[in-house]
């Protein structure tokens, strides 16, 4: 991820070209159905978008991404859902025990009529778990993201901006937390804390802005020395307007692609964590922890191993190609 | 050089001493210590964990603490494991070659990413490199402790047999313990190495002194064998710094699932069981390790690549 991204920013340092400059200079949207007219129609309309708008005309036409955007809002939906569904549809409970048919209560059944993907050795529905499971899981992902977003973004812009001792005081920070070997942090972290939903969150978000604050940083560099800035700056505007009003909409598009890679990494970190017992805590499900029980049970109860994997696999992969294809998308160089 | 070396040096130090004190007082201000997990057994009495925290030095202030352990740590004295009643950098000394060899394997395994980029740079847009290109997208979003569980449970039910431990005894055994939990650390590698070899080598591909290469009429091969690998190859050292930390807990999920004998299994443990020495010192050796890595590949650098000029 951070290599990738790295040359990304190493590829936008070299054209001398700051994140989405053209961002200020928003054309009229609305005049672009008039130019498609003559030659190359395509062309034409991209041309005539704007820096969204044009980023949204070549997304739609990148199937990869739609498809992937799809199934992670069906997803997402299904989880936002999932009390509705759990209680109306399958008529279940996330904590309690299911009875069988014979009214018995159905313990270690395996996937068939009644229990999808069957039930796990404490009765307890898996199709129930899976949905109430992917509620905390995605909520982990998304803050997370927002915190280390909002930590890394700041860290980042006063860096690049104030330069000198700030720039030295942050910069250290990263060393540290960056030498730090993480999982040993998250694991001490959560064995002292045993932190719930909103800890691990916090925790997660707190060591990884890293990455997030580095290419913040090279960005603002570079825009800093535009001229527009030195305008700002002699038209008396104070340094926190200088830095949201003219600067943070060069880092925008930066932004937005590493969010979806803070996404992936918080699912994926969370549900080993939760996965070794030292995430979320059970009763609460999550994706990683509903794994935890069955490695004793696999040779009983196989059916328990595939589901979670498997959706936090899918999830994954989605946020990771639309995070791809937004950066191919927000990218001006690519036409 | 010299001042370079110097320079580092003290950084290290510095950034060591930083993550030293901040882990040991994270780990003594929090409430709820090693006694809830620890000392907390059947017919344990209060007087008997008072007397074990006093053995233990968990009584003393939190300066006066600091300062002993500090002081001990320096002489690589990390007292004594509560599980283990031994000194933890023994324990590590101990599972430190189970572990080399599980990750010498893995990387071996990974360095099959090398070719895997080299093609994909030379087939650029075309089917290969969508190929592989798919198949480093997969790889990274495959949590690869879950794979480690769907492969044992594939594995018991189709051969009733997996692999658990270590295998001793014979070179066949020993092999046969080590593939699958190697592949599936190297797996991570080969999406690695694949990626960056792709981006490095189409990045040395479109300049000048390859296509005067290509202009004497030197044949592709010869091009990408000495012209092209040689170049887009030396930054693969940084990647071999990242060795060494990786040692100590990067196999920590696998080694778990497996039940390999190694370091990072050996944190977990200390984890579970609050063993703060061990712990302390596990996260002291891995920092070293992170810190030493990154140096040795900058000056290796130096070495490799005459642009790098230290400063």
């Amino acid at each position: 991820m951070s290599a990738t991204a790295d040359a990304a920013e190493a590829a936008r340092k070299r054209d001398g070209l700051p994140g989405g400059v053209e961002h200020a200079a928003q054309p009229d949207g609305a005049a672009a159905p008039a130019l498609v007219l003559e030659g190359n129609a395509t062309r034409r309309a991209v041309t005539g978008l704007g820096f969204y708008g044009r980023a949204w005309f070549k997304l739609r036409r990148d199937p990869t991404t739609l498809i992937a955007g799809a199934v992670l809002g069906i997803i997402i939906l299904a989880t936002l859902l999932a009390p509705l569904i759990t209680q109306h549809v399958l008529h279940t409970e996330p904590n309690t025990m299911v009875r069988g048919p014979d009214g018995r209560f159905a313990i270690l059944k395996g996937p068939g009529a009644g229990f999808l993907l069957g039930t796990d050795d404490l009765g307890r529905d898996a199709v129930t778990r899976l949905l109430h499971a992917g509620r905390v899981s995605l909520s982990i992902g998304f803050l997370v993201m927002v915190i280390s977003l909002s930590i890394g973004t700041t860290a980042g812009l006063a860096a690049g901006y104030f330069g000198g001792k700030v720039d030295d005081v942050i910069n250290a920070i990263i060393q540290v937390i960056f030498n730090v070997p993480s999982l040993f942090l998250l694991i001490i972290l959560s064995v002292l804390f045993r932190p719930g939903v909103i800890g691990l969150s916090i925790i997660f978000g707190v060591l990884g802005w890293g990455g997030t604050a580095r290419q913040v940083r090279g960005v603002v560099l570079s825009a800093r020395n535009l001229d527009y800035v030195a305008a700002a700056q002699v038209l008396g505007a104070s340094n926190v307007r200088i830095m949201a009003q003219h600067i943070l909409p060069n880092v925008a598009n930066i932004v937005l692609v590493v969010a979806g890679f803070d996404v992936a990494g918080a699912i994926l970190g969370e549900s080993a964590l939760s996965f070794l017992g030292f995430g979320v805590q059970v009763p609460t499900a999550s994706w990683g922890n509903m794994l935890s029980g069955s490695q004793d049970l696999f040779r009983r109860a196989p059916w328990l191993v595939y589901p979670p994997g498997a959706m936090i696999f899918i999830t994954v992969l989605c946020v990771v190609l639309i995070a791809d294809g937004l950066r191919d998308a927000l990218d001006p160089r690519v036409k | 050089m010299r001042t370079f070396l110097i320079r580092r040096l003290i950084q290290s130090a510095l950034l060591l001493w930083l993550v030293m004190t901040m882990t040991f007082v994270l780990v003594r201000v929090t409430p709820g210590g090693p006694e809830s997990a620890f000392l907390n057994q059947e017919g344990m009495e209060k007087a008997d964990i008072d007397r074990m925290r006093e053995r233990f030095g968990l009584n003393d202030p939190l300066p006066l603490a600091y300062v002993k352990w500090m002081g001990n740590a320096i002489r690589l004295d990390f007292g004594r494991s509560y599980h283990y009643l031994r000194p933890p950098l023994d324990l590590i000394r101990e599972r430190i070659w189970p572990s080399l060899q599980l990750q010498g394997m893995a990387w071996l395994i990974g360095m099959t990413g090398i070719p895997l980029g080299v093609l994909a740079a030379s087939y650029r847009g075309r089917p290969p490199d969508i190929l592989i290109r798919i198949f480093t997208v997969v790889g990274d979003a495959t949590p690869n402790w879950w794979m480690a569980l769907v492969i044992i449970v594939l594995l018991s039910t189709y051969t009733g047999w997996f692999p658990q431990g270590q295998g001793r005894g014979n070179p066949g055994t020993w092999f046969m313990h080590i593939i699958i939990p190697a592949s599936i650390l190297g797996l991570g590698l080969v999406v690695a190495f694949a990626r960056f070899t792709r981006s490095q080598v189409l990045e040395i591909l479109g300049q000048d002194h390859v296509r005067t290469a290509r202009a004497k009429g030197l044949t592709e091969g010869v091009v990408t064998n000495r012209h092209v690998l040689r170049n887009a190859l030396t930054p693969a050292v940084t990647i071999f710094g990242g060795l060494l930390p990786f040692l100590i807990g990067g196999a920590a999920l696998t080694e778990g699932i497996f039940n390999w004998p190694g370091t990072g299994r050996l944190f977990l443990e200390a984890a579970n069981t609050r063993d703060y020495p061990l712990l302390l010192a596990i996260i002291t050796v891995a920092t070293m390790a992170t810190l030493i890595g990154t140096l040795l590949a900058d000056i290796i650098y130096g070495f490799v690549d005459p642009r790098v000029r230290y400063s």
